[in-house]
């Protein structure tokens, strides 16, 4: 039964892929790039959603797993000439041995703690770049994954390869983490969350589930984070600033940090954002200052406003209020 | 001066906690209100002293309308609610806990005098003044969070099972002096309380609820005379 | 040795200024059970607001208590429009646990926002009152300068009227009362609304103190951008959490231990480790003494 559903599911993915895959062939090169931001985004958030929504840990720091999977495969790249899929490989493990790490001092800890503790990461992490040579300092390293193979054509643009590549990690990791949600690990994280003790003595070893979602959670921002600086093509330390950590998590209580299909949501919105800024301070003709600072506000804003009016994101609300319709029919 | 419940009713979520309850409460006296685990007894009480809100009916005291209105200003109108569980906090000292009480009160000098009161009802508070709560008794907690509602000057006491997690013998001290204090402080009291016996013994009035509603009251004495009453929470 | 006792005069000013921070994350966790991501943001507005009085009258002793009272009168604002709305809207489901991280954090990234917007993000720049040129013994300079004597002062002489505040009023009574029992609080007559909205606005007052001494201690120059900025956003929560998150003193000691281990890493160690010399110090504190040095008994999980 659990196999019929996750193979009808994958058929789901397949058919998705593939309405992708006919929609880049017909928009424009920006919109094709932003599509390849998108799928990092996409990637991005349902880390995140899989540690905070599901085993109720908040990481405030994700931009600096981000920058360990984006080292890490630029490295392997550069100094020894990996194959592109092997560096997202690595790029998936390095930061997942991170997370790892991370994950044992975080079982220990709980909300705001971690919370300070995952802050203080995002914003030491990336200054480790200037200790050492290979990373480049302040330059950073250049990641690149090579030019589409010919035979896609002559007019198979680079970022249409971008996208190609982003699209494809996207729907492979959407599909990966919307199974393990479904899994028993899954059940254990959200037993968890919601009553720790209740989950540990029903036989749930918490410390030890909540060390594997910050493994698993790290391993997939570490992806993320290769693919976003296969967009940007440069591996630097202000590729990963506190903002990223910010606008990532942003985006997941926008897409509702419970909801794993809600992710389009956030990742939509935080490509759409600096356009839909662009568009307003053009038109208003807001000074410059404004006009730079903008999309921040907004994000901000954005997460500001979702938390007070919609906290469990647009399903969710959605689903409660459908559900509080019922009831009050049934009675 | 009386205490007035009419048709008052209270919901915990979906549940209906107290139904549709009226009683009055004499001045100067103390009704004793028992009744099963679950019967409503403590919603009752959080309610008139604005920790709770009610879904509808009307509480009044001294013509105060204690319904929808916060707790901080009901205890300005004379009446102190001692909540469930040895209400002191345990981070402070025993001195500050009875501070506490009569914090909102402007005349210090009178506040005061009513501290001297209290330490003299219970020495053994007085004898522990710059200890932390928490290194008293149960019973001597109680009896910190009893004195801590006298601060407040109250007229009306509300009281939650104050033998909560008690010995026998210092139940049977504490509800002496419950008994001594309405008497010699004029004040009126309201006890809810599991020990039905002890609270009967002691109380001029009874109120009996199940279930979120008055199953019975009286005086105490007819109370412990009703057979029914004698069987469903007396046990003889 | 000369350098030993340099490097101890740089840790104890820094630690200092850190305390002022983790004091006002202190105070508004213990009234709102709210850890404030958004505090050194706060206490960066408060500074710009200083900076404003600054420039209209020219003077650090009409700047500093101007900060003060923005820095209060902007914390209140946030507890009262925000903070009262977040905990009524977003206290069920998956969110609950951690929305009050989450909206503090947005926070921080609005009041940047509005900052780098209303001021260009240009730097603070702010001159001390008076000279930041280091004693000398002999032939010698030591690291420890008038203004760095008078940070010290100015944050002795805030420590002990918070102290005398709390341990001696009946205000500090109320505001203790509330933060270890609300509603025993309440039944006794304390506004403990009231009385969150003032452990804020006190937050927001030593917030504003930090910022101002931060800039006027370190290059005179403070914006959202600068790492000034960054070190105040994560001393703060670490000293606090040394400090055990519950006490005043705690938030002091902690402030001048991390002051301390910092200075010494960046004489001895290396002189870019800033950011990474107290993550270290919070991870190392978190695993091996999780309730802090100064807390006794409640662990981290609550």
């Amino acid at each position: 039964m659990h196999k019929l559903k996750s193979s009808r599911n994958l058929g789901f993915f397949v058919v998705f892929g593939f309405i992708l895959f006919l929609v880049g062939n017909r928009v424009d090169e920006l919109r094709v790039y932003q599509g390849a931001t998108i799928a990092v985004y996409v990637v991005a958030i349902s880390s995140i959603i899989l540690l905070t929504g599901y085993s109720g840990q908040v990481s405030l720091g994700h931009g600096a797993l981000l920058a360990i999977g984006a080292y890490s495969a630029a490295v392997a790249r550069d100094n020894f000439h990996a194959p592109v899929v092997l560096t997202f490989v690595i790029a998936v493990l390095a930061a997942a041995i991170g997370g790892a790490l991370l994950g044992v001092a975080a079982a220990r800890l709980s909300g705001p703690y971690l919370a300070g503790t995952t802050l203080a990461l995002a914003i030491g992490l990336p200054s480790l770049a200037n200790q050492f040579p290979i990373f480049g300092g302040e330059q950073g390293i250049f990641f690149d994954v090579g030019v589409p193979p010919a035979s896609l054509g002559e007019d198979f643009t680079q970022y249409k390869w971008f996208f190609w590549i982003g699209a494809l990690a996207a729907l492979v990791s959407t599909w990966l983490v919307a199974n393990i949600l479904r899994s028993r690990y899954g059940r254990n994280w959200r037993a968890g969350r919601s009553n720790e003790t209740a989950a540990s003595l029903s036989g749930i070893n918490v410390a030890g589930s909540k060390i594997l979602a910050f493994t698993i959670s790290a391993g997939i921002a570490g992806l993320a984070g290769a693919l976003l600086s296969m967009t940007i093509g440069v591996v630097s330390p202000s590729a990963f600033p506190l903002a990223l950590s910010f606008s990532l998590l942003t985006g997941a209580v926008l897409s509702g940090v419970s909801t794993l299909s809600g992710v389009m949501i956030g990742a939509v919105t935080l490509v759409a954002i600096p356009e839909i800024a662009d568009v307003v301070a053009t038109r208003l003709g807001v000074s410059e200052t404004l006009t730079t600072n903008l999309p921040g506000l907004m994000v901000s804003s954005l997460l500001i406003l979702t938390v007070l009016f919609v906290p469990n994101g647009p399903i969710e609300q959605h689903r409660t209020r459908h559900a509080r319709k019922a009831a009050k029919e049934k009675n | 001066m009386t205490l007035t419940v009419s048709e008052l009713t209270i919901h915990h979520g979906a549940i209906c906690a107290i139904n549709n309850v009226s009683f009055t409460v004499p001045k100067g006296q103390l009704t004793a209100v028992i009744g099963a685990n679950g019967a409503g007894k403590t919603t009752l009480l959080r309610t008139l002293s604005g920790l709770n809100k009610p879904t509808h009916g009307h509480a009044t005291w001294n013509d105060h309308n204690l319904l929808h209105s916060k707790p901080e200003t009901i205890v300005r109108h004379g009446v102190s609610h001692v909540s469930e569980g040895k209400a002191v906090i345990p981070e402070l000292s025993v001195h500050e806990n009875l501070e506490l009480g009569a914090i909102w009160r402007k005349n210090k000098k009178e506040a005061a005098e009513s501290k001297d009161r209290i330490t003299s009802i219970f020495p053994r508070l007085g004898e522990r003044l710059n200890q932390r709560a928490d290194t008293l008794s149960g019973g001597e907690r109680q009896m910190l969070a009893i004195g801590r509602a006298l601060m407040s000057k109250p007229q009306l006491l509300l009281l939650d099972e104050p033998s909560l997690g008690l010995a026998p013998l210092v139940i049977e001290q504490i509800f002496q002096t419950i008994r001594d204090l309405t008497t010699s402080m004029g004040l009126t009291v309201v006890l809810v309380e599991q020990n039905a016996m002890g609270a009967l013994k002691i109380a001029d009035n009874g109120i009996v609820l199940n279930l979120g509603k008055v199953a019975v009251a009286g005086t105490a004495q007819s109370l412990m005379a009703d057979p029914q009453v004698r069987a469903a929470y007396l046990g003889y | 040795m000369f350098q030993f006792i340099n490097t101890i005069l740089i840790g104890i000013t820094a630690g200092a200024i850190y305390s002022l921070m983790a004091i006002s994350i202190v105070l508004v966790w213990r009234s709102t059970r709210v850890i404030n991501f958004a505090q050194a943001g706060m206490a960066l507005l408060s500074t710009y607001i200083g900076y404003e009085a600054m420039v209209h009258f020219n003077s650090f002793w009409i700047a500093l208590p101007v900060a003060m009272i923005g820095g209060a009168a902007v914390s209140a604002f946030i507890e009262l429009v925000f903070m009262r709305l977040l905990v009524k809207r977003s206290s069920t489901g998956p969110i609950a646990a951690v929305a009050p991280i989450i909206a503090t954090l947005g926070l921080l990234g609005l009041i940047k926002g509005v900052i780098s917007t209303v001021w260009g993000g240009a730097d603070v720049r702010l001159v001390g009152p008076v000279t930041n040129v280091g004693y000398s013994i002999g032939d010698k300079t030591l690291a420890f300068s008038p203004l760095k004597l008078l940070t010290l002062v100015t944050v002795v002489v805030l420590m002990l009227l918070l102290t005398v505040l709390f341990q001696r009023s009946s205000i500090g009574l109320s505001l203790r009362a509330s933060a270890y029992s609300p509603e025993i609080a309440r039944l006794s007559g304390v506004k403990v609304d009231f009385i969150r909205t003032l452990g804020w606005s006190l937050a927001g007052t030593s917030g504003a103190v930090a910022g101002m001494f931060q800039t006027i201690n370190g290059n005179g120059a403070f914006s959202p951008e600068s790492i000034e900025f960054s070190l105040l956003l994560i001393t703060g929560f670490i000293a606090a959490v040394i400090g055990g998150l519950e006490s005043l003193v705690g938030a002091v000691v902690g402030g001048l231990v991390l002051g301390l281990v910092i200075s010494f890493v960046l004489m001895y160690v290396s002189g870019s480790l800033f950011f990474i010399a107290p993550f270290v110090i919070l991870l190392i504190v978190l695993i091996i003494k999780p309730q802090g040095i100064v807390g006794t008994k409640v662990a981290r999980r609550a």
